[in-house]
């Protein structure tokens, strides 16, 4: 039988340029079916969709708008989790590079590059390993989760907090670790990357959000 | 606070981890996937797969393995070796690797630096650099196609100059390996890696010599590196990852539970 999203238990959008692969191993180790599509109908039947990133804003939003996603995307009623890259496209614009890109608008927020200003001399960017989180809320994206936990971060832009902040990273500045508005989320760090943590919050957005 | 690295290097050719001494001689230790399996399990926290013949053959390599450790391990992991092209970056980037590591090619044609990091971002675009001390010179010199010991050739570049050029060209990271140190397990160069620290404003990976866990430790508190990358004493099961990752949190290195 071919998998399509009536019976996948979830769809990564087919951003084109993103690491896609090890988000969906990283479900299927966790005994979920998953289809990979950028077809609108995939998507918008999906009972759980994945916006997964990698690289710069430009280049995803220039694949997303090729794709004609755009308004898929923010149509969806669904919970929408995004990652790393994903999360940051959720905002409303991101500077990087100092090329203003709008983004799919869907969390109140920007993106900017990390600045050093509580930090000493040594912050060094990418923030790049193993970091953990601050202000967890009690959503359930985070269930189980404690400040005990790493989770694996790789960026240079981060979005300031908000009021839709639910979980908050120290690096340099404190920034949102993840973002939630209506069935919209998403997260700054790896979770596919980020050992049994990071499994324990796949799960979660699985079963409880 | 962020963690200190620990990074389990595994050397692949033909399909097979191995290690060979000072780069020759290689040795097989085993398969690839389930020595990955292994060191994720034992609290690793990244991996990094050398391809060591695919940059100074000059063939097309067969990277299958890369989608076989994706599926299985849960922390990330870097290739390195071969990668010449975006397309090559781009293959291996689906198949589930999370960065790329690039030497030779990048000392053949810079400008892949720059390319790679417009495309797939800084995060991923890794680059490893052979550095060698020239006792007769006393200059800290980089080497290409180290993989290959009748190709092995010194470059023009010296170490901190290509250190910055990297980095002017958009780099993600940088692992320096100290080819004087590799395989003999006699400690990082602390020297040379404080020296590069100093020029180096993105994450510094030490590799070279790593022989005790307190190799591991004078290099986090001296060089002040972000992860420290050996093979050997994880291959040969000279030092535990849990032990050692323990004994570096007693001496207040933060390091990932």
């Amino acid at each position: 039988m071919t998998l399509d999203a009536q019976t996948a238990d979830a769809v990564i959008i087919d951003t084109g340029c993103a690491n896609i692969s090890s988000l969906k191993f990283a479900l299927q180790r966790l005994g979920y079916q998953i289809l990979v599509s950028a077809d609108k109908a995939q998507i918008q039947s999906a009972s759980k969709v994945f916006l997964p990133g990698v690289g710069s804003a430009e280049f995803a939003m220039n694949s997303i708008n090729e794709r004609n996603l755009v308004g898929v995307v923010q149509s969806l009623k669904q919970p929408v989790l995004g990652i790393c890259l994903g999360m940051q496209l959720m905002t409303e614009h991101s500077i990087e590079n100092d090329i203003d890109t709008p983004c799919l608008n869907l969390i109140p927020g920007e993106v900017k590059r990390i600045t050093a200003e509580n930090a000493d001399h040594n912050l060094r960017l990418p923030h790049m390993g193993w970091n953990t989180l601050e202000n967890i809320s009690d959503s359930p994206l985070f269930s189980g989760i404690t400040g005990e936990d790493y989770f694996y971060f790789v960026h240079t832009y981060c979005a300031p907090i908000n009021s839709a902040t639910i979980a908050q990273c120290d690096y340099g500045q404190r920034f949102s670790a993840s973002l939630q508005n209506n069935n919209f989320s998403g997260v700054q760090f790896h979770p596919e990357r980020s050992g049994k943590a990071g499994a324990k919050l796949l799960s979660n957005f699985m079963e409880l959000c | 606070m962020l963690a200190k690295r620990i990074i389990p290097c595994l050397d692949v050719k033909d399909g097979l981890v191995v290690k060979g001494v000072q780069f020759r001689n290689h040795e097989i230790i085993g398969d690839i996937v389930p020595l990955a399996q292994r060191y994720a399990d034992e609290g690793a926290d990244e991996l990094v797969f050398y391809d060591i013949a695919a940059s100074s053959d000059g063939r097309v390599v067969d990277r299958s393995w890369v989608e076989r450790i994706a599926q299985v391990i849960d922390i990330p992991f870097c290739v390195a070796g071969g990668i010449k092209t975006e397309q090559d970056a781009q293959t291996l980037l689906l198949m589930g690797a999370d960065k790329l590591s690039i030497n030779s090619p990048a000392l053949s044609d810079p400008s892949l630096i720059t390319r790679l990091t417009r495309q797939f971002g800084q995060q991923c675009v890794v680059i490893g650099i052979d550095s060698f001390y020239d006792d007769n010179t006393g200059l800290y010199q980089v080497h290409q196609f180290t993989g290959d010991e009748a190709k092995s050739a010194k470059t023009t570049w010296q170490t901190i100059d290509w250190v910055k050029e990297v980095q002017q060209r958009g780099a993600g990271e940088i692992v320096l390996n100290v080819m004087n140190q590799d395989g003999v397990r006699q400690g990082y160069d602390i020297e040379q890696l404080s020296m590069v620290r100093e020029h180096c404003n993105i994450p510094l990976i030490a590799s070279g010599g790593a022989g005790t866990m307190a190799h591991f430790k004078d290099v986090f508190e001296q060089a002040d590196v972000d992860g420290a990358l050996a093979a050997s004493v994880f291959h040969k099961g000279i030092i535990d990852i849990q032990d050692l990752k323990s004994y570096l949190r007693s001496q207040n290195i933060a390091m990932r539970k």
